[in-house]
């Protein structure tokens, strides 16, 4: 029998502000104990909340970029339920009137486009965090009220590869609008996922189980994976799923069975009362509309338009803002875009892999790529040489100097002067006379010797062309 | 209040004399009032002598210098024990004070104590404090009423000149009516209530309980304002309200809703209510019958939407960060039931139970949903009414203040007791009670003068002309 | 919402393990009978035609406050857990959860 998964994702993600949505504590992560936290966020007696502009704008931004209709009518409420780490009680949020609604999202999954509903975003505050300890557990209230973006897709995917892969691309819109760190150690992005199974060709949905707090790309695969196993081994059985909340466990790579349905929370959501309802007014939107910059998926096909590049290349490219942005200026400034692509598609990304470093901290400079790719195509260097001044530079040697400079100053640019190859090559044939009969005795291998040893001579910076023609007219004794 | 403190102002009297006298005061009446819960002693004495040293080197202090003044015991107050009434908060030491008591201090008020109040401001009798019910000074035997109780106590037997209460469905109005008072509820947004522990927060509003008039005004004059620290404080200017109060009231509309003279109201209530509106009218006010159709419901709104708020405001007291815990607890479960179950008195639990279960699935439309509904038909009435009228007059209650344990066992019935307050409060109105003579049995009733939002100014003038033509004003008999 | 209120026994402990409040067999019988007959009362609403009117929270018309991005940092860890019954430096102990 064949099985079909039908999953949604509800993601939390960190909104990147400096204080927290409804108090002005900082959210810098790795404070002292409770060092972040005030009356508002540790839900003293008389406390009430104030709202974060900042965390609007950012709602309405991701709204935009999600393609989001986004409401004028926003209510916060309350969500009722008791937990440690819960200081008031209940979590501000928004229930029946959020921020954003029936929003999509393209991404590409093994190269193809894939469309998934965003059903709604909302506006919450999180919850801080406790630690145990066997006899007794700890309560850190710093992430208490930190602003957080829940983003619910439709139950579109039909795969645990799709769901990651949308998670992934989410990730990646998420901090091209500089709206979330996307620090997942930190918990800055985390998922629940709705996992049901039905068999093919049913319409119906099946019972759904919800796997709670998933924080890897790759365990949103797993997981899901997992579950959609578990549950159709169920069926299989001929027993039937139940509707509950699961945890997954990544050690052990299963789901675990946290509360029945029955056990559900009765949330008891009203209007809060301490925050008046929010009007989102066209003109705010549009203010902000301004700062949406252009996203992943459109920037890919801009650049394989544009630039010609493969698909592939493009797709990493785009990985970020700040790649997509430094590769865009190199391809313009070196006027080669394949070139471009090329280097920084191999040597700056495992330059960047090594040194553990962002684009934007590369070592090597936009100006400095461009300008290395400009002078291998007016053949001023060799390949070969540009690679080595790629290197140096990588390592640091050249700290703030230009290209120019550095071949000039280090008398690296090629040689395409006949005379002076023909010296050298004279001087090879001299000092090897053995290989000379060799090649003339039709070993032709040994030409590649003879090239070799020129090159060396000259430190590479031969012109190549210059040089095997040279060589081929001398051995022949012409 | 204003002459006591132009002349610490001017030396004339110091700051600490004052203040020695009323918490001497407070604390000889402690035994027969019991209207403080806490009483301040150091700290206002410092205070006080920190005003007297600013006196002396020429500085100006605010309007309200070296006045001793009591605060109802749900304001929270920097170092000073805040305990809303309930055990749960029995050692509460807050860390921060609230907006109210911070713009007090400002004004050069000195807080001698912390007033008693129903717990959580849950009543309207002081009878569910956890610290004992606060007396009335009239009748020792009777209630001073509530919740602010402690405060129109402490005011009525002259301990202070001024108290701040608060009042969600009539809790500074009844309590000033039942002990011959003036209370001001302002405008819901009028005045911050951060730092307020909260009851009902659609409802809650903080305001002045006086000897007069002018008093109440001059301290709604330094505790309204916008605040950044309460999104529901509205941004509009605060007036002088306590200068230049007219002493008459000619051109204005004085409108008696027909609903809120019925059947039930004592008779020497009714009677002193309209001889205060007639004293409008002879001061030039036209008297016209207005109609308030959804009153009937006023009661069954609020006692489902202030037991949901209330059922959320109160979940924070879980015995973990602050408060009482239970101890000896199994698990966390055992923790949360068992602080709460003990911390909490049989009125909070009431309204948290009423309030979840208002709230909970299955019953969320049919009454909290429903119940916010009516609440806008019942504030359309009064904006109705508004058209055809600048004040509405009204009783307080419709009796004086009843006896000590009278309705204690059945809250419904004492529910009932706010019917003429709740509405307003639903509205978010301000009202003020003053008031306007007394009962067969020599007690107080008053008058409720309403107006709509942010028109005190209104009742204010409408309430001095009343009170200036008072020629039945009589002594508190409880002597100090 | 029916005349008749649908507050038993089993509602109270339902209601009061939702608002994690212990009460004694007494407070149970009491809160019956009590929110029985509150419920019933407020059951009046019923008969208001509401049809077409949106529901009021804040009673006055005000503007939304909000606040810039601003930190500030107004009380110190220790003031934060002092009030606590139970802490462990600046952390708030409880039982074990979960
Ligand atoms: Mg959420
Ligand atoms: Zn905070």
């Amino acid at each position: 029998m064949d099985y079909e998964l039908v999953v949604g994702l509800e993601v939390h993600a960190q909104l990147l502000t400096k204080t927290k949505i409804f108090c002005r504590c900082s959210t810098s992560f790795g404070a002292g104990d409770n060092e972040n936290t005030c009356a508002v966020c540790s839900g003293l007696p008389g406390a009430l909340p104030v709202l974060n502009k900042k965390v609007v704008d950012f709602a309405i931004l991701t709204g935009l970029a999600l393609n989001c209709e986004i409401r004028e009518n926003n209510v916060f409420s309350r969500k009722n339920y008791f937990y440690p780490d819960l200081p008031k009680g209940y979590q501000i949020t928004q229930f029946d009137e959020p921020i954003c609604l029936n929003g999509k999202v393209t991404f590409l999954l093994d190269g193809k486009e894939n469309t998934v509903g965003i059903t709604r975003i909302h506006m919450e505050e999180d919850a801080g965090k406790s630690t145990h300890h066997g006899e007794f557990s700890l309560i850190n209230l710093n992430r208490s009220s930190v602003p957080l973006c829940e983003i619910v897709s439709e139950p579109d995917f039909r795969s645990a590869k799709q769901a990651a892969e949308y998670m992934r691309y989410l990730h990646q819109v998420l901090l091209y609008l500089n709206v979330c760190d996307g620090n997942m150690d930190e918990g800055s992005l985390r998922c629940d996922a709705n996992v049901s199974v039905r068999k093919k060709g049913e319409t119906k949905f099946g019972t759904r189980v919800e796997i709670k707090n998933i924080n890897s790309f790759r365990f949103v695969e797993k997981a899901i994976d997992y579950e959609a196993g578990r549950q159709i081994d169920l069926i299989e059985q001929g027993e039937s799923i139940k509707q509950e909340t699961r945890l997954y466990d990544p050690d052990k790579n299963r789901t675990i069975s946290m509360r029945s349905k029955e056990e559900a929370h009765d949330y008891r959501y009203f209007p809060e009362p301490d925050l008046l309802p929010l009007t989102v007014d066209r003109k705010w939107v549009e203010k902000i509309k301004e700062g949406l910059p252009e996203l992943p998926l459109q920037k890919h096909h801009r650049f394989v338009k544009d630039y010609g590049i493969p698909a592939y290349d493009a797709e990493i490219l785009v990985q970020s803002r700040a790649m997509g942005d430094f590769y865009e200026q190199v391809a313009k400034q070196s006027k080669n875009p394949k070139a471009a692509s090329n280097w920084i598609m191999g040597d700056l990304l495992k330059v960047l892999n090594e040194q553990k470093k962002d684009v934007t901290q590369s070592p090597v400079t936009i100006q400095q790529l461009s300008d290395l790719i400009l002078n291998i195509d007016g053949t001023k260097i060799s390949g070969k040489i540009a690679k080595t001044i790629f290197e140096d530079l990588a390592g640091g040697k050249y700290a703030g100097k230009s290209v120019d400079s550095i071949i000039s100053e280090n008398g690296l640019a090629q040689v395409t002067d006949t005379k002076a190859i023909e010296s050298v090559i004279d001087k090879i044939i001299a000092a090897n006379e053995k290989q000379v009969l060799d090649y003339r005795g039709g070993r032709d291998k040994v030409f590649g010797f003879f090239v070799g040893q020129v090159m060396k001579e000259m430190k590479g910076q031969g012109n190549p062309q210059v040089i095997n023609d040279l060589l081929k007219k001398k051995l022949k004794g012409e | 209040m204003k002459e006591l403190a132009s002349r610490i102002q001017k030396g004339e009297v110091t700051a600490l004399s004052i203040t020695e006298r009323a918490i001497k005061l407070a604390k000889a009446s402690q035994k027969d009032l019991n209207a403080f819960i806490t009483i301040c002693e150091k700290e206002a004495l410092d205070k006080a002598k920190a005003l007297d040293a600013l006196v002396k080197n020429g500085k100006t202090l605010g309007p309200l210098a070296g006045v001793p003044i009591a605060v109802k015991d749900l304001l929270l107050t920097t170092g000073i024990r805040t305990t809303a009434g309930s055990k749960i908060l029995d050692n509460f030491i807050p860390p921060y004070s609230s907006t109210v008591v911070q713009k007090l201090e400002a004004a050069g008020a000195v807080i001698i104590g912390k007033t008693n109040l129903d717990e959580f401001a849950m009543g309207a009798s002081n009878e569910n404090s956890a610290y004992g019910p606060a007396k009335n000074p009239w009748d020792l035997t009777r209630v001073p009423g509530g919740s602010s109780g402690g405060s129109a106590a402490a005011v009525a037997a002259g301990i202070t000149l001024g108290a701040i209460g608060t009042d969600t469905g009539g809790s500074i109005r009844e309590p000033a009516n039942f002990c011959g008072i003036v209370g001001l509820k302002p405008t819901y947004g009028r005045v911050s209530r951060f730092g307020v522990v909260a009851f009902a927060s659609s409802l809650d509003q903080v305001g002045p309980m006086c000897k007069t008039v002018e008093d109440a005004a001059l301290m709604l004059e330094v505790i309204s304002g916008k605040d950044m620290n309460d999104s529901t404080s509205a941004s509009v200017a605060t007036q002088k309200w306590s200068q230049n109060i007219p002493t008459d009231v000619k051109g204005m509309r004085v409108g008696l809703p027909k609903e809120y003279f019925v059947e039930g109201i004592e008779p020497e209530v009714e009677k002193n209510v309209r001889r205060s509106i007639e004293i409008l009218k002879n001061a030039g006010a036209t008297i016209v019958d207005i109609s308030l159709p959804h009153t009937k419901y006023g009661i069954g709104v609020y006692y489902l939407i202030a037991p949901c708020e209330a059922s959320a405001n109160l979940s924070r007291y879980d015995g973990i960060r602050f408060g009482h815990r239970a101890k000896n607890v199994a698990d966390l479960s055992e923790l949360y039931k068992r602080s709460r179950g003990e911390g909490f008195g049989p009125e909070p639990k009431r309204r948290i139970m009423l309030g979840t279960f208002a709230l909970s699935s299955g019953y969320y439309d049919a009454y909290f949903k429903k119940a916010c509904k009516v609440r806008r038909l019942i504030r359309n009435d009064f904006t109705e009414a508004f058209k055809k009228c600048d004040v509405i007059a009204t009783p307080v209650t419709t009796g004086p203040a009843f006896k000590v344990g009278e309705k204690s066992s059945d809250p419904l019935a004492m529910y009932l007791n706010d019917i003429f307050t709740l509405s307003p409060s639903l509205a978010g109105i301000p009202g003020i009670s003053l008031n306007c003579g007394y009962s067969k049995e020599g007690l107080p009733t008053g008058i409720q003068l309403l107006s709509n939002h942010f028109e005190e100014d209104k009742i204010i003038r409408a309430a001095t002309v009343i009170e200036k033509n008072q020629t039945d004003v009589r002594k508190v008999p409880y002597g100090l | 919402m029916t005349s008749q209120s649908n507050i038993d026994k089993k509602t109270i402990q339902k209601i009061a393990d939702l608002a994690q409040l212990a009460l004694t067999p007494e407070e149970e019988n009491l809160y019956t009978e009590q929110l029985g007959s509150i419920v019933n009362y407020v059951s009046l609403l019923s008969e208001v035609n509401t049809d077409g009117i949106e529901p009021l929270v804040t009673p006055t018309d005000m503007a939304f406050t909000m606040r810039e991005d601003e930190p500030l940092k107004q009380l110190s860890p220790e003031e934060i857990v002092a009030n606590s019954p139970d802490k462990s430096g600046n952390l708030f102990k409880v039982p074990p959860v979960l």
